[in-house]
């Protein structure tokens, strides 16, 4: 097992014990793929289809891989001129360009010779055709005709994800310092009421987060965003959690070495409790980025709006734009997915799990 | 120097007294080992004088000075903790360094002060490396590295040696020894550790349930030992008990009917005993003596032999108990055999019902 784990294809088809596939093989495996297709299918098709042109879009039925028509530059013609492939009634087929389309019959010409003039073929005897084009005009488009707008949005959304993630980080850090080091009458009590907390709907606290952000003058300001969800139950729990592994005598050490609890905090405790900071860190900017709801109440300017709020506004009452909207979608979730790759790896590493004992 | 100075010290946990009421003197530059079984109080005691726990009532003094609320950083002592308690995201300079840079200490002094901790106990190569690369003997150099380098007045040893391994922890002990002799400091470990106590202590305090029994140098603990509890616990292996009944009492003499090991007379050396006494009669197994065969006064029958090579335990099995012999040398004894065994002259004890040591005239 250990060597078949060695390489990575060796790992991909390991088995229960020896060597034969067991039926539960087969059975994990089934589990396991069926798992990857429903994560993974609605993903590539969104990525796959952002790089699809307009037209292509909106074919029925719809193209895996992003096609578009093969054209071709005849002498004589402005623009270049799409291929068919066309079969006569006597069974013979020819590349011809369409020059246009009147009703169910086409004008075309034979791009080899366009001195032999046009040639008018019905329309179902043509098939376009196709070649894989990956076109990135929903990209360019969104990216500068869009006004710039787009890079306030992307600047806005990483200013509210990464202030937000560094102050919860923080906030939270404290708290669970406090509530699992030092005995004090009724942290149990504020552990307890931290954590019913997660039983209030967000959707409920809405309106009254909206007045008070609203009282406090931060409607319209990312700061009216970042605020009100700063310390987060699950953060405070998970990260008491994890503190409660680092050994009391590391403290103790710590406050004979002259260490202030401020430095302990900072020297000690934050360095140790590494692992669970990337997986709070992980969630906080996993919701930060995601956010739309509390955006969409505080934030009501163009000039204040998230990517989020951005890319709700590419479906209002006068349609879809599929290719900008699926272009953006693609960019938004594009930097969560790379940073979990990267902070992944941290969440393994116990590092207070060495160097006592 | 320092003085240290207890009085009347006392420890509650909640309806748990850990400590009771101890006193204690400890002179300048003396190596005081607390022993003692496990959940004696020996490491609150040692925690008390750190300042890592509140002291219900009693008083500390270092140098005459009552510490009792001076913060543990400020009472000029250094404590090395039994998991070492090292930094685990530091590097052995810095570990040894953290104490020296909050105190706001300049760095070329900080750099001097490592430099000769580091030296003194031989971990100048490891400076660069993190705690989890070392071996356990590195770790605990370390862990009483980062105490030198505070130069303090005391140095407070929680079970230092109970993680390593037994060929170790006999290296250890000695260089900690050396390294008192050296330093000169006043020190204080906790160990559970008879055979640690022996070796390292100028002075050892015995604890049981926070009470101290007794406190004295090891000799005078192993060969006066206050009651049963230190008689027993010091010594390695422990004093044979055998209960027994005082059957007459002589000017100079008395006799004693041990428990299904028949009557003994023995020199009364002033011991204050009355006729139907019950005692313990407490004697080592290194001061059993065989006799001739049929001399008595005891006659046990061998159980099992421990060669050890350059002596040899018999256990011996009596009506009371297990008693156990030892004898230098290579044990000719054979398992089975009946053996004649009486008490050296002057190397036994007897102890009340109270378990105090009833005290002769002599030793």
């Amino acid at each position: 097992m250990a060597e078949a784990a060695a390489t990575p294809l060796g790992f991909l088809a390991l088995k229960r014990g020896g060597r034969r596939a067991d039926w539960t093989d087969w059975v994990t495996y089934g589990y396991l793929g069926l798992g990857v297709v429903v994560m993974l299918v609605p993903v590539l098709w969104v990525v796959l289809s952002s790089f699809k042109t307009e037209g292509n879009l909106m074919e029925f039925p719809p193209t895996l891989l992003p096609e578009a028509a093969k054209t071709v530059a005849v002498k004589g013609y402005e623009r270049p001129l799409p291929l068919y492939v066309v079969k006569s009634a006597d069974g013979r087929t020819a590349t011809l360009a369409q020059v246009r389309r009147v009703g169910i019959e086409a004008q075309m010409v034979d791009p080899a010779h366009p001195e032999a003039g046009l040639v008018t073929v019905p329309v179902d005897a043509a098939t376009p055709i196709r070649h894989f084009h990956v076109g990135t005009g929903n990209y360019t488009r969104l990216l500068d005709s869009a006004g710039g707008t787009i890079w306030t949005s992307i600047y806005n959304t990483v200013f509210i994800t990464v202030v937000a993630t560094a102050i919860t980080l923080v906030m939270n850090a404290m708290a669970a310092f406090a509530l699992s080091k030092y005995r004090f009458r009724g942290s149990g009590v504020a552990l307890l009421a931290i954590l019913a907390t997660l039983m209030v709907p967000a959707t409920v606290v809405l309106v009254p987060i909206y007045l008070i952000v609203s009282e406090l003058g931060l409607l319209n300001n990312v700061w009216g965003v970042i605020l009100p969800v700063i310390s987060t139950p699950t953060g405070v729990f998970l990260l008491r959690q994890y503190m409660l592994t680092i050994p009391d005598e590391l403290l103790e050490a710590a406050r004979m070495d002259h260490a202030s609890e401020w430095r302990i905090f900072w020297r000690l405790i934050l360095p140790l409790a590494t692992p669970a900071l990337a997986v709070v860190a992980i969630f906080s900017i996993m919701s930060r980025w995601n956010d739309f709801l509390l955006p969409l109440v505080v934030l009501n300017k163009p000039e204040v709006y998230t990517l989020q709020l951005a890319l709700a506004g590419y479906s209002d009452e006068n349609g879809i734009q599929y290719g900008m909207l699926l272009a953006m979608t693609t960019l938004t979730a594009l930097p969560l997915a790379v940073g979990f790759l990267f902070l992944q790896r941290y969440i393994t590493t116990g590092i207070a799990s060495t160097g006592i004992k | 120097m320092a003085r240290l100075t207890i009085e009347g010290l006392s420890k509650t946990f909640g309806v748990v007294d850990v400590i009771r009421a101890a006193n204690l003197e400890i002179a300048d530059g003396e190596f005081v080992v607390f022993v003692g079984p496990s959940g004696c109080g020996k490491s609150t005691l040692l925690r008390l004088i750190a300042g890592l726990e509140e002291v219900s009532s009693g008083d500390i003094r270092i140098d005459g000075v009552s510490v009792v609320r001076t913060a543990a950083a400020h009472r000029g002592v250094a404590m090395v903790f039994q998991s070492y308690a090292l930094y685990p995201h530091m590097t052995v300079r810095e570990n040894l360094s953290f104490g020296l840079e909050n105190m706001r200490m300049k760095k070329a002094e900080i750099a001097r002060r490592v430099d000769h901790a580091a030296k003194m106990l031989r971990i100048d190569a490891y400076l660069d490396r993190k705690p989890r690369q070392l071996s356990g003997g590195q770790r605990q150099r370390v862990a009483i590295g980062r105490a030198i380098t505070r130069d303090p007045k005391i140095f407070l040893f929680d079970e230092p040696l109970s993680n390593l391994d037994a060929e170790l922890r006999v290296l250890m002990r000695l260089e900690i020894s050396k390294l008192h002799n050296r330093l000169k400091n006043t020190m204080i470990y906790v160990t559970h550790d008879q055979v640690e106590a022996m070796t390292m202590a100028d002075r050892i305090v015995v604890l049981r349930a926070g009470v101290i029994e007794q406190v004295g140098a090891p000799l005078e603990l192993y060969n006066r030992p206050r009651n049963r509890f230190v008689a027993g616990f010091i010594g390695s292996p422990r004093m044979n008990f055998v209960p027994g009944r005082v059957t007459r009492v002589g000017d100079s003499d008395f006799d004693l009917e041990c428990d299904g090991l028949g009557s003994m007379t023995l020199p009364r050396g002033g011991r204050a005993v009355a006729a139907g006494q019950f005692v313990t009669f407490g004697v080592r197994p290194e001061h059993l003596e065989l006799g001739a065969a049929g001399a008595g006064p005891w006659r046990l029958k061998v159980e099992v032999v421990e060669q050890q090579g350059s002596s040899a335990y018999l256990h011996c099995s009596a009506p009371a108990g297990e008693v156990l012999l030892h004898v230098p040398g290579q044990a000719r004894q054979r398992e089975g055999e009946v053996l004649d065994v009486g008490p050296a002259a002057g190397a036994w004890h007897l102890f009340g019902a109270d378990e105090l040591r009833i005290v002769g005239e002599g030793p």
